[in-house]
C-alpha cells in the first residue's frame, strides 16, 4: 500500500517519465529504507540485542565459559551487589570524583572560555593550547602523569619547593592521594572541551545585552551574572550533565594510574572498573550485567533531570 | 535592582579593561595557564631525547625540560622495536579508519532519511534513535563480549570495528543538519529529474561538508583513544590499538621512562598534528556538540 501511495506522490512531483532508469523510478519509502537499512541493522546488533541481553543476563547465573548450563536465579544479582559493600564504595568513588570535577572543571572551562572571549592578540593561540590536552589520548595523558606523580617526580619537586619539604605524597601508591592525582589528569585532559562548548555558547549571547546592562551602569560582575549566566544557561547544564555522565564512566585513569587497577587497596575502584573486575576478569556475566543495568538506571536519572531542567527554561 | 549602589561602575570597569594594566595582567595570567597546559607535554617530549635513569634524576631542576643528556632518537628505535609499534599504529589506523569512514556513510544515510524521505513510522525511528543515545557503550560491553566470545571474534578487527560503526549520537547530528538545509535545492534538482539517490549524493552530500567534519572529527577523537573495549577483546598484539599496546612497558621491573615518553609522543602526535592543521574544523566540531542539549 505504501509503496503505491509514495509512488504516485513521485510521479506527481517529478516531471520526469515514471519508467525512465530503475534508480529513478524507485519509490521515496523504498530508498527511505534502502538508507536506513545499514546503520539499522548494525544498532540493532550492536545495541538493541546486547542491550535486551544485558537485561536478560542480569536475572541469570551467565558465566563466559562455563561446563554447567544457564539458569534463571531471579533478583539474585542486584541484591548481591546491592548488598556489596565494595560495589557501594565504587560508586563512593565515582561520587567522589564528581564532587570535586564537575563543578572545579566547568567553573575552570568558564573561566578559561571568558578569558580566551576577551579581545586580545593571540587570542586563537591561547585557545589552541587550552584545547590541546584534549587530543592527548586518555592512555597517553595517564602515562605522562604517572611520571609526574612519582614520588620523586616533578610535581614532587616542585611542591617540596612550595611547602619546604613538608608536603610530598606518594601519589599514586596513597589511598588518600591517588584520587586527587586522578582527579588532576582528568580535568587538564577534558577542560578545553568543554571551554569550546562555553566559548561557541558566550558567542551566541548577543552584545545588545551586554550594551543595555552598561547603560544600566551594571558592573562586569553583574553583567556575567545577569546577561552571560542566563544567556548560556542551556549550555551549562548541558556541561554539567555531560561530566557527570562521563564521571560516571571514569575506567581509564583508574585502571592505567595506579599499580593494580582500582588500587591502591580500591581506593580509585569506580564503579566501571568493578564492572569489568566481574564481568570481564572473573567473567561473572550475570552479575556484571547486573552492574550495567544499575549503572544504565544511573546515567539514565541523569539524563532526564537535565531534560527537565531544560524544559523548565523553555516554559519560563 | 543592584544598579543604584554601581552607579558609574561600569564605565569604570570598561575603561579598566581598556587600559594597559589590565591588558597585562590578562596577558600574566593566560601565560601562567599556558604554561599549566603545556608543561606535561614539553617534559613528555624532552623525556622522550634522554636516558631513561635521567628522567627521574632530572627531575628536581630544569632540565627535566630539557633534552640533557641528549641521547637522539635511540628511546623512539628502542620504543618501536619493543612495542612492535608499526604493528600496533597500523591497528589503530585501521580500527579508527573502519569506523570513522564506514560511520560517515551509514549514519549520514539514515540522517538524511528521516530528515527528508517520507515513509511509514519515521516518528517511531526517530524517537529509537534517540533513546539510543542516552545508552553508554559500558552498559553493552559484557554482553557484547559475550557474544564476541560465541561467535570466536576475540582478538579479531571486526569486533573493535563493527560495533562503533552506527552511532545515534551521530545520526541525530546528521539528522539536525539536514533538517536546516534549504529544501528549494532539493527541489530543483527533483524537477530536473533527479531520484532521491542522486539528489542526495549530489546535492545534499556536498552541501553538508561540515556535518561530515564534525562528525569525523568526534568519531577520531572518541575511536582513536579507545581503552576499555580493545582491552576487554584483544590479547595478544597483533590485533591491539596504540593505548593498549602501552600495557608491554608496564611488566618489565627497570621502568624504560625514556622508552614509554617516546610511544606517548608517537601515540599523541598524530591527532595533535591533524588538530593543528584542522583547528577551526576541530572547535566547530565540538562547539556543534553542544548545541542540542
Amino acid at each position: 500500500m505504501t509503496t503505491v501511495d509514495s509512488a504516485q506522490t513521485d510521479a506527481g512531483t517529478g516531471p520526469s517519465p515514471p519508467k525512465r532508469g530503475k534508480s529513478s523510478g524507485w519509490s521515496e519509502a523504498r530508498v527511505a529504507w534502502l538508507f536506513i537499512l545499514p546503520a539499522g541493522i548494525l544498532l540493532l546488533l550492536f545495541i538493541v540485542i546486547p542491550f535486551a541481553l544485558a537485561i536478560v543476563f542480569s536475572f541469570t547465573n551467565q558465566r563466559l565459559i562455563s561446563p554447567l548450563a544457564t539458569r534463571f536465579v531471579g533478583i539474585e544479582n542486584y541484591i548481591d551487589q546491592l548488598t556489596d559493600a565494595l560495589f557501594w564504595k565504587s560508586l563512593w568513588n565515582n561520587a567522589r570524583f564528581s564532587l570535586f570535577v564537575v563543578p572545579i572543571q566547568t567553573a575552570i572551562a568558564l573561566m578559561l572560555a571568558v578569558l580566551v572571549n576577551q579581545k586580545f592578540r593571540g587570542r586563537t593561540a591561547f585557545r589552541t593550547i587550552f584545547f590541546t590536552p584534549v587530543t592527548v589520548v586518555m592512555a597517553a595523558a595517564a602515562t605522562i602523569w604517572i611520571l609526574l606523580f612519582n614520588a620523586n617526580g616533578l610535581i614532587n619537586a616542585a611542591l617540596e619547593i612550595v611547602t619546604f619539604g613538608n608536603f610530598s605524597p606518594d601519589w599514586l601508591n596513597s589511598t588518600t592521594w591517588a584520587m586527587p592525582a586522578i582527579i588532576m589528569v582528568s580535568m587538564w585532559q577534558g577542560v578545553g572541551f568543554q571551554m569550546i562548548i562555553l566559548l561557541a555558547a558566550l558567542q551566541d549571547v548577543p552584545t545588545e545585552l551586554y550594551e543595555a546592562a552598561s547603560i544600566d551602569g551594571a558592573s562586569t560582575w553583574e553583567q556575567f551574572r545577569n546577561v552571560t549566566l542566563p544567556g548560556i544557561r542551556n549550555q551549562l547544564i548541558f556541561v554539567l550533565t555531560v561530566t557527570t555522565i562521563l564521571a560516571m564512566r571514569l575506567f581509564d585513569q583508574p585502571t592505567l594510574m595506579p599499580r593494580t587497577a582500582g588500587g591502591p587497596l580500591d581506593s580509585t575502584r569506580t564503579a566501571m572498573v568493578h564492572m569489568v573486575d566481574i564481568g570481564f576478569s572473573r567473567q561473572a556475566i550475570g552479575r556484571g550485567s547486573a552492574i550495567a543495568v544499575i549503572f544504565f538506571v544511573i546515567v539514565l536519572g541523569l539524563t532526564l533531570a537535565q531534560r527537565s531542567f531544560l524544559r523548565e527554561e523553555g516554559e519560563v | 535592582m543592584t544598579t543604584k549602589t554601581k552607579a558609574g561602575s561600569g564605565d569604570v570597569s570598561s575603561s579598566v579593561r581598556s587600559s594597559p594594566v589590565w591588558r597585562w595582567i590578562l596577558y600574566a595570567i593566560m601565560i601562567v595557564l599556558a604554561i599549566l597546559f603545556l608543561f606535561p607535554l614539553v617534559y613528555m617530549v624532552s623525556s622522550s631525547l634522554k636516558p631513561d635513569d635521567q628522567v627521574l634524576a632530572n627531575s628536581d631542576s630544569f632540565e627535566a625540560f630539557l633534552p640533557i643528556p641528549f641521547v637522539g632518537l635511540e628511546n623512539y628505535t628502542d620504543a618501536i622495536e619493543r612495542a612492535q609499534l608499526p604493528r600496533v599504529f597500523m591497528n589503530s589506523v585501521i580500527i579508527s579508519g573502519f569506523i570513522v569512514g564506514l560511520g560517515l556513510i551509514v549514519n549520514s544515510l539514515f540522517g538524511y532519511a528521516l530528515a527528508r524521505l517520507r515513509f511509514k513510522g519515521k516518528k517511531l525511528i526517530l524517537a529509537i534513535v534517540i533513546a539510543l543515545i542516552i545508552i553508554p557503550f559500558e552498559a553493552l560491553a559484557v554482553p557484547l563480549l559475550f557474544m564476541g566470545a560465541e561467535v570466536g571474534w576475540l582478538d579479531t578487527y571486526q569486533i573493535q570495528i563493527l560495533p562503533f560503526i552506527a552511532n545515534p549520537l551521530f545520526i541525530f547530528l546528521f539528522y539536525t543538519f539536514f533538517l536546516g538545509i534549504p529544501k528549494s535545492l532539493e527541489e530543483a534538482a527533483r524537477i530536473d529529474g533527479a531520484g532521491p539517490v542522486k539528489v542526495f549524493t549530489r546535492v545534499v552530500a556536498p552541501l553538508a561538508k561540515p556535518a561530515y567534519a564534525t562528525v569525523a572529527i568526534l568519531g577520531f577523537l572518541f575511536s582513536w583513544g579507545q581503552f576499555l573495549w580493545p582491552s576487554m577483546v584483544t590479547r595478544g598484539i597483533e590485533v591491539r590499538p596504540l593505548p593498549v599496546g602501552i600495557g608491554v612497558f608496564k611488566t618489565t621491573p627497570p621502568v624504560a621512562w625514556g622508552d614509554i615518553m617516546a610511544y606517548t609522543v608517537l601515540m599523541t602526535l598524530p591527532l595533535l598534528i591533524i588538530f593543528l592543521i584542522f583547528q577551526r574544523q576541530f572547535v566547530q566540531g565540538v562547539a556543534s556538540s553542544g548545541v542540542k542539549g
